[in-house]
């Protein structure tokens, strides 16, 4: 699910996704950085995400990936879902401090 | 899911490339993460190490993405890649592991192929299961055999059959160019093949009303005899066939593949007319029913209204049916009767052993774990999950599983053949159902559940032991700590398994062979030795007064007599050593009777007999040839007959008649002889009437001569001899008595179980004794530091022996106690199998105790031997 939110905005390559995840969580979520690999690989078979070699704008080759519309729509639902999750997380939690 | 699909078998085929730009992302990444830690100030190393830190397991993580893109056959073909690579480094232990699997696959895969082929396999007809074998009984015979007259009021007052027929076997002499020939006819009621459901190839069925009395008499040939005797015409149809000097039209052929298990021989099949004298009196029974249920009748049902039919017949006529009830079985049930427990025994004794060859291999592949735990620990460092390791072992069993499987599966072919080759051909006969034997199917289902069975246990070890393990404790040097223990424990147990399942085995093959000698050593009454005989058979037609009979027989024994090499001849209606059979009810003059029948054995015999066979007489006199026809009638009892019936009396000169003690029937004993064994050699002794063959002459009779030398060169004389008295006579069935008791049922069923078991059990004790030492020589290898210790100590040679063989004879003597109470068990189940000696036979099982205890000791021997003779030094040095 963070991976897909990472590149709602822009394609992004592995490294910047991790970078990315590492920023906007300020440095709370840092996982295994490569354990990102094996879940790409899974989003790409899923059909969520398509991937393409580009340059970087430090001229090396990498591998950017991109949403695709299935994973905009998976992203979607995992949302809705997480929300509601956490909103039932926090009414469990609010009434047993009430 | 589809486009997901369609993803990874794109990836599938460009897996290189996938590779490559994994391996390239996951370095830019690194490269990446290293530069920024450059900026923040470190070091050049810092930052690569760091970066490494923080990246994670790059091989698992490419084995991750791998699996995530991957399908689940990869990765067991990549297992399966290595684990034939490791058998094959280790050819020593694939071989044994392979040949033990494959060694108790076979025997099991080839016992099951009878089990199948008798037991589970149909009988060949349309709906074989709504077949009945329907008889009369008695309490003697369970299973004995239908008066003519009671099977006609059995058909008539029945509710539970849609047809009931009959059926008995009649000996034909068939005139051919080359003089008379004996051939096997079976004679059967108009409704047979109906009731069946078979119908004749060519030509026709009988018809209704075929069966009476002074219908023109048809015949049915067999499929063979069509084709030997007949070439295969098909013109044969509405032929004439002289059999037994009657003309028979035949009307049809049978089909090819027709079987009828009792009678399989048949060769001319004809309606049953109920022609003969026994078939007149309703006290007479030669005849064996069967029939087909009606819809909705279960066996138990027709049991019960055959049951009501035949008690209402005993009312009714109760000179003839007392005591005659009515028997209704399965015919599956009926033609397997006697094999069934042989083979269940058979295939018990082969799973047993199947389960010693698994434990067996599950131990060896526990051992190469042990000695793989390094290889196991890198792995796992290298990143291997559990799960993939855990993989790898089940990949590794499978592999030997099916490898054992395939080769076991060759063997039990040959297993097969080789049994089959161990059944006489009389015996064959009678089992039709084994025609065709072989891999079917339900065989190969078979050796595939056994296959899969192998494959968990010996997989199942060595995984369970790789979870207790960690794997840290691998890669340490000295690590033989818990591990070790551990392995000892489940090896130990393992083997405990393997030495109890061997006793169990020893012990029913022990049993088994003490039944056989108690058999073979059996006390017959005669001596079996230097004896040949033939059958003769006189055709009605031709041999139509007694007087004609007994001329034959008289003219036979005395030129057998003259034959150079023969000390004596006699001739008997039925051999010795055959059966409680042809039986005769009795009645005493001068005894009060209830009606009760007195059943007997019946035997008509020359007055040369007794002393050729070597009788012994107890009181009285042997027959004579003046006991003919016109003197008064005489008999000889044994000594079963004289203690039932004339307690405390001297029976010699005793009279006795048939039920009604008609006048014609009556005659006096004239002598009482030691019993001599009428019956099968595991049958009972009954009491038994001998009566000269001149006053009750048999035209189907047996010559028996002593010779001085070996019978068996006598037999060619013997059938040309019967020949030149008389060319009308049918000769067959030549034999030596040994042979025909080594190859009577009794004995055949007994050998061949004895000879099994015998086998599994000496594989069984084998594997069992090289399972211990496998543990014991582990065990010691494992100790070595410990010993060297403690001679280094100063313990002595003495104490080092004891260590080890405590250890050895713990486990023998738990195997031995567990295998002893298993035994026990088992040798119950064997029940009728077991002849003269009990299932808790405490001689046997103490003999086998002892074999076992010995070569298991000696087995242990080796390493202890090893063991002590560690030298301190050495052994501390080695770590």
């Amino acid at each position: 699910m963070l991976i897909l939110k990472t590149l709602t905005r822009a394609p992004l390559h592995g490294y910047g996704i991790a970078l990315s995840i590492k920023r906007l969580s300020d440095d709370v979520l840092t996982v295994e950085e490569g354990s990102l690999y094996p879940a790409l690989q899974r989003l790409l078979v899923q059909g969520w995400v398509k991937a393409e070699w580009k340059m970087t704008e430090t001229n090396r080759r990498a591998r950017f990936y991109t949403l695709t519309a299935a994973g905009r729509k998976q992203l979607g639902n995992e949302l809705a879902e997480f929300d509601q999750m956490i909103a039932a997380i926090g009414r469990v939690l609010r009434s047993v401090e009430a | 899911m589809l486009n997901g699909l369609a993803k990874r078998m794109e990836l599938l085929f460009r897996r290189k490339r996938f590779v490559a730009e994994l391996d390239e992302e996951m370095k830019f990444h690194r490269e990446q993460m290293e530069r920024d830690l450059l900026a923040t100030g470190m070091t050049l190393e810092e930052a690569r190490l760091a970066a490494g830190r923080e990246f994670g397991n790059a091989t698992r993580l490419k084995e991750q993405s791998h699996e995530a893109v991957g399908f689940g056959f990869e990765t067991v073909a990549q297992d399966l890649k290595f684990a034939l690579r490791q058998l094959r480094k280790n050819p020593g232990f694939t071989a044994t592991a392979v040949l033990i699997l494959a060694l108790g696959m076979g025997a099991s895969v080839a016992i099951f192929a009878f089990v199948d082929a008798a037991l589970i396999k149909p009988l060949p007809y349309p709906n074989p299961t709504r077949l009945m074998d329907v008889t009369e009984s008695l309490a003697l015979f369970p299973r004995g055999n239908l008066s003519y007259a009671d099977y006609v009021d059995w058909k008539r007052m029945n509710s539970s059959f849609s047809s009931l027929d009959v059926y008995n076997q009649v000996g034909f002499g068939l005139q051919t160019p080359s003089g008379m020939e004996p051939a096997h006819g079976e004679r059967v009621s108009a409704g047979f093949f109906r009731t069946l459901g078979v119908r004749p190839a060519l030509g026709r069925d009988f018809h209704d009303g075929e069966d009476t009395v002074g219908a023109a008499p048809v015949v049915l040939l067999s499929y063979g005899t069509w084709q030997r005797r007949f070439g295969g015409r098909s013109d044969i149809v509405g032929q004439s066939v002289n059999l037994s000097g009657i003309a028979h039209t035949v009307i049809g052929v049978l089909p090819e593949g027709f079987q009828f298990a009792f009678r399989g021989n048949g060769e001319f099949w004809e309606a049953l007319q109920p022609t003969r004298e026994c078939e007149k009196r309703r006290s007479c029974h030669d005849l064996n029913g069967v029939g087909r249920l009606k819809d909705g009748v279960t066996p138990e049902m027709a049991l019960a209204n055959m049951k009501d039919i035949a008690h209402q017949l005993e009312l009714q006529y109760p000179d003839s049916n007392r005591g005659q009830g009515a028997s209704v079985m399965p015919l599956s049930a009926a033609i397997v009767g006697d094999i069934k427990p042989i083979l269940l025994v058979l295939l018990g004794g082969a799973c047993l052993l199947l389960m010693i060859s698994c434990v067996n291999v599950a131990s060896l592949m526990l051992v190469r774990s042990e000695s793989r735990r390094r290889e196991i620990a890198v792995r796992g460092a290298l990143g291997a999950s559990r799960i993939r390791l855990a993989r790898q072992f089940a990949t590794e069993g499978t592999a030997l599983a099916v490898a054992g499987c395939v080769a076991g599966v060759g063997i039990a072919g040959a297993g097969i053949q080789f049994l089959l080759r161990l059944i006489s051909k009389d015996m064959l006969v009678g089992m039709p159902f084994l025609d065709g034997l072989g891999l079917n199917l339900h065989v190969a289902l078979f050796a595939c559940v056994l296959a899969i069975l192998a494959a968990l246990l010996a997989s199942a070890t060595p995984i369970v032991q790789l979870r207790k393990s960690t794997l840290r404790d691998g890669l340490t040097e000295g690590g033989r700590g818990s591990a070790g223990t551990l392995w000892r424990r489940i090896g130990a147990n393992l083997v405990v398994i393997e030495l109890a399942t061997a006793m169990v085995l020893l012990a029913g093959a022990a049993l088994l062979g003490k039944s056989l000698y108690r058999l073979l050593h059996e006390n017959l009454g005669f001596d079996p030795e230097h004896l040949a005989t033939v059958s003769v058979e006189l055709p009605d037609g031709l041999f139509p007064t007694d007087e004609k009979v007994v001329a034959f027989q008289r003219d036979l024994v005395e030129k057998a007599r003259e034959l150079p090499g023969v000390e004596s001849a006699g001739v008997t209606n039925v051999l010795p050593v055959s059966c409680n059979c042809d039986t005769d009810w009795v009645r005493f003059v001068g005894k009060p009777y209830n009606g009760i029948h007195n059943e007997v054995n019946e035997r008509e015999t020359s007055a040369t007999l007794m002393s050729t066979l070597g009788a012994r007489l107890k009181s009285g006199r042997f027959f004579t040839d003046a006991d003919n026809a016109k003197s008064p009638k005489v008999v000889l009892i044994n000594d079963a007959f004289a203690r039932k019936y004339f307690p405390g009396e001297d029976p010699v000169g005793k009279k006795y008649g048939d039920t009604d003690l008609k006048p014609s029937s009556i005659r006096e004993v004239v002598g009482v002889i030691e019993n001599m064994k009428d019956a099968g050699l595991d049958q009972d002794q009954w009491p038994a009437e001998y009566e000269p063959f001149n006053q009750e002459p048999d035209s189907y009779f047996f010559l028996v001569v002593r010779t001085k030398q070996d019978p068996a060169a006598i037999l060619p004389t013997l059938t040309s001899l019967a020949h030149g008295v008389s060319p009308n006579a049918g000769v067959d069935e030549p034999a030596t008595f040994s042979q025909l008791i080594a190859d009577s049922n009794a004995a055949y069923l007994h050998r061949t179980a004895a000879y099994l078991m015998g086998g599994f059990a000496a594989l069984a004790l084998v594997l069992g004794v090289v399972g211990l030492y496998g543990v014991i020589a582990y065990s010691v290898s494992q100790r070595t530091r410990e010993i060297g210790v403690r001679m280094a100590l100063g313990a002595q040679k003495g104490s080092v022996y004891k260590l080890v063989m405590g250890e050895a004879g713990r486990l023998i003597g738990i195997g031995v106690v567990v295998g002893t109470a298993g035994s026990v068990g088992a040798a119950m189940l064997m029940g009728k199998l077991l002849y003269g000696v009990q299932a808790w036979d405490a001689e046997t099982l103490a003999g086998v105790a002892v074999v076992l205890g010995v070569s298991a000791m000696l087995a242990s021997f080796i390493p202890a031997r090893r063991a002590a003779s560690v030298n301190p030094t050495e052994a501390l040095r080695a770590e």
